[in-house]
């Protein structure tokens, strides 16, 4: 980061004294748990508030019942694309269809012909992004793996797709690294038909019945509802903050046979 | 942080008469409420997913030490590690101690309330480590040495002149001549200098919007995607965290969420939300190699079965500050610490003592605004009254407010006089006003006549109309 303005804020010299901390990291303080979770038993207890109890608590967790699912996305599968469609481009996202995975190609090459793109392409290591036909398209550049700092733009698929807010949900992993989501000015995502749900609801569900790895989630869930965007200058709404300025959706309405 | 809230007032009179301010507050105030109501009236359940997302965080409260616990637990199953922190200092000790035994030399900062609670900026920096505001806002008032004036748009009392100075005192290695006109260019400038910070920063800090205790997620917010390259490129991911942010299960959180962003800026939802798990898992081409969450009390325990205890389901959304009349006044730095508007005033004073910040609870007219708009329906106005009540009894209130109460109460408990009194004073202010019907100056009524006229009083009492009404004298 030679080179790089400093940032005043606050400069001291950079050895100033004291405050060296004397705790372990994966310490905290010795008796801060023990004395946080104390206080929050007394102080209840004495405003009288009462506990659920362990085994209520741990009901809750198991059970992870929903609460109000609002109605506007309980529609049949066709109502839902539509809908997803309608709500990602209210957030300014763009939306493409293309019947087969063999049309993939051509419409990623005029998108970004129209828009005089670059025509490379970061694409993630996922097996849908693999079947699309690239070669269809001689002038598109592809090369995959995680985004690195300087890629124009990548290609993903996404886990599922939310109709009630045209949200789009991906989950890190080998075949999904997530930088490609957010580095690149430009992201372009291939979304099954099939893969858009209605509700934030069913994502979870999805997730919790395939979820094979390691943990109890993937490090990373992301939802991306549109390009990225910032307002924080008097006020002025501006896409491409420090995520894609630009978030293009191919939906494929077939992508189960040739390719 | 440190507090300027003692010198409220000057700080409130000094805003008033800044004409920038002024024109920042007022973009605000056309801005987010109206977007507000469009977001939930496109939404018909809106106000029963309030009702919901209240209910989840009062059960919440109620266990939070069960939920703490397996949170805690659930972190752990997923490679991270937890630390426990009672007060701002132990945070900021663990927090450079993880930093250092990462080797970090930088450090990128998704905004963070938490962070601001815990100056820890200014305290890494004084440490020979290099924090890095990333969220635009956050980044302009970094380089400015400001604090936020707003939870959710920091920069809010800037100009768009004022950040291109910023930017041409600080980007020193670009052309001092470049324009600077347009938000664009500011925000691509800005952009471009952050890309090379994001990756070469060794450690990431963000806050949490919520930490969800059946997967041990913290979950995260934003619009512009600083988050994700915060909790994604570097080697170590902290996140800090006050104790009350927990939430039972992923549906828990997904109805807060639905509430969160329509609340703030009007948005259905945010454009990046995300739920980070743990470190990288084997395989992951990208991702953090090491995961801790700084669980932070400075003083959520306390206020915790009080009286203040539902202030503990706050969102920080925002909402109430973009209703307030005293907030669209005066804007967030009056209020002299890390928080502002109602929610600021009402929290300002359990977490850094009444006395410091006894103008706040006064720095509200009590309209109700705050509470209708709340998505968590904090009884934000009732909490302002027991912190003035508070300060009565504690004899903080001011010798005018004291003086002023003690005078009336004098006359309202002997009502006779109090009748007799009034039909006076109101009679002769009726006649003397009588000509223009209003005053524009009045003995002991300067804080009142400086910036307005006072209407004169039509002569006679409510009492009195009332009384002849009733005999049938009037209609």
């Amino acid at each position: 980061m030679s080179g790089a303005p400093s940032l005043k804020a606050g400069a001291g010299a950079p050895d100033a004294p004291g405050g060296a901390p004397s705790l372990k990291a994966g310490a905290g303080a010795p008796d801060a748990r023990e004395a946080i979770l104390g206080t929050i038993r007394r102080s209840l207890a004495q405003g009288g508030i009462q506990s659920a109890g362990g085994p209520e608590v741990d009901r809750r967790l198991n059970v992870h019942a929903a609460n109000l699912v609002p109605a506007r996305a309980k529609l049949d599968p066709a109502r839902q694309v539509d809908l997803f469609a309608q709500e990602a481009e209210r957030v300014n996202a763009t939306v493409a269809r293309a019947p087969r995975l063999k049309d993939v190609p051509g419409l990623v090459a005029r998108y970004l012909a129209e828009r005089n793109l670059p025509a490379t392409l970061r694409t993630a290591p996922d097996p849908l992004v693999r079947a699309v036909p690239w070669s269809s398209q001689p002038l598109l550049s592809l090369s995959e793996g995680p985004a690195r700092g300087d890629d124009p733009v990548s290609v993903t698929s996404a886990f599922a797709a939310v109709a009630e807010t045209g949200t789009l949900v991906l989950l890190s992993g080998p075949e999904s690294p997530t930088t490609l989501n957010i580095l690149p000015a430009t992201h372009i995502v291939v979304l099954p038909a099939a893969h858009i749900v209605g509700t934030y609801e069913e994502v979870w569900a999805k997730l919790r019945a395939t979820w094979a790895g390691e943990g109890l989630m993937p490090r990373a869930v992301n939802w991306i509802t549109g390009p990225s965007r910032t307002a924080d200058i008097e006020q002025t709404l501006l896409l491409g903050a420090h995520g894609p300025q630009r978030l293009h959706i191919i939906l494929v309405e077939n992508d189960e046979e040739d390719a | 942080m440190d507090s300027t809230a003692r010198a409220f007032e000057d700080n409130a009179r000094h805003a008033l008469e800044d004409a920038k301010l002024q024109a920042a507050l007022a973009r605000l105030s056309e801005g987010f409420p109206a977007k507000r109501r469009e977001a939930a009236a496109r939404l018909p359940e809106f106000e029963a997913l309030r009702d919901q997302a209240r209910a989840i965080k009062d059960h919440v409260l109620a266990n939070l030490d069960l939920y703490l616990e397996r949170f805690e637990a659930r972190v752990k199953e997923n490679g991270g590690h937890v630390h426990w922190c009672r007060d701002a200092e132990e945070a900021r000790a663990t927090i450079l101690e993880i930093c250092r035994a990462a080797g970090a030399r930088t450090v990128t900062k998704s905004k963070s309330m938490i962070g601001e609670e815990l100056a820890i900026n200014e305290y890494l920096e004084r440490h020979g480590i290099q924090p890095v505001e990333t969220d635009l806002g956050e980044y302009i008032i970094q380089l400015r040495h400001e604090p936020p004036s707003h939870i959710i748009a920091p920069a809010i009392h800037l100009s768009l002149g004022e950040v291109a100075e910023t930017f041409r005192d600080s980007h020193k290695d670009r052309p001092a001549g470049r324009p600077l006109e347009d938000p664009r260019t500011l925000l691509d400038e800005a952009r471009a200098e952050l890309r090379g910070r994001f990756l070469a920063a060794d450690v990431g800090i963000t806050g949490a919007n919520m930490l969800i205790a059946e997967t041990g997620s913290n979950v995260l917010v934003t619009n512009e995607g600083n988050a994700d390259l915060t909790h994604t490129l570097p080697r170590v991911h902290i996140v800090i965290a006050s104790i009350e942010k927990v939430v039972p299960t992923l549906e828990d959180a997904t109805t807060i969420l639905r509430v969160l962003a329509r609340s703030a800026t009007g948005q259905d939802m945010s454009v990046y939300t995300s739920f980070c798990s743990g470190p990288k898992r084997p395989g992951d081409p990208d991702g953090p190699d090491a995961y801790h969450v700084v669980l932070l009390d400075n003083g959520r325990t306390r206020m915790l079965g009080g009286e203040f205890h539902e202030m503990l389901r706050c969102i920080r959304c925002g909402a109430c500050l973009n209703h307030c009349p005293i907030y669209k006044a005066v804007g967030g730095h009056a209020y002299g610490w890390v928080y502002s508007g109602p929610m600021g005033a009402v929290l300002i004073p359990n977490l850094i003592g009444m006395e410091e910040a006894k103008h706040l609870p006064n720095a509200s007219t009590l309209c109700g605004r705050c509470e209708e708009v709340c998505p968590m329906r904090i009884p934000l106005p009732r909490m302002l009254r027991q912190w003035r009540e508070r300060l009565f009894e504690a004899h903080e209130a001011s010798v005018t407010s004291r003086w002023g109460l003690a005078f009336w109460a004098f006359f309202a408990t002997r009502p006779a006089l109090y009748r007799v009194v009034t039909a006076l004073a109101m009679r002769v202010l009726g006649t003397l006003g009588h000509g223009k019907g209003r005053f524009r100056r009045l003995p002991l009524a300067s804080g009142w006549t400086a910036a307005r006229d006072l209407p004169a009083p039509a002569g006679e009492t409510f009492m009195t109309l009332w009384a002849e009404r009733r005999k049938g004298r009037r209609p």
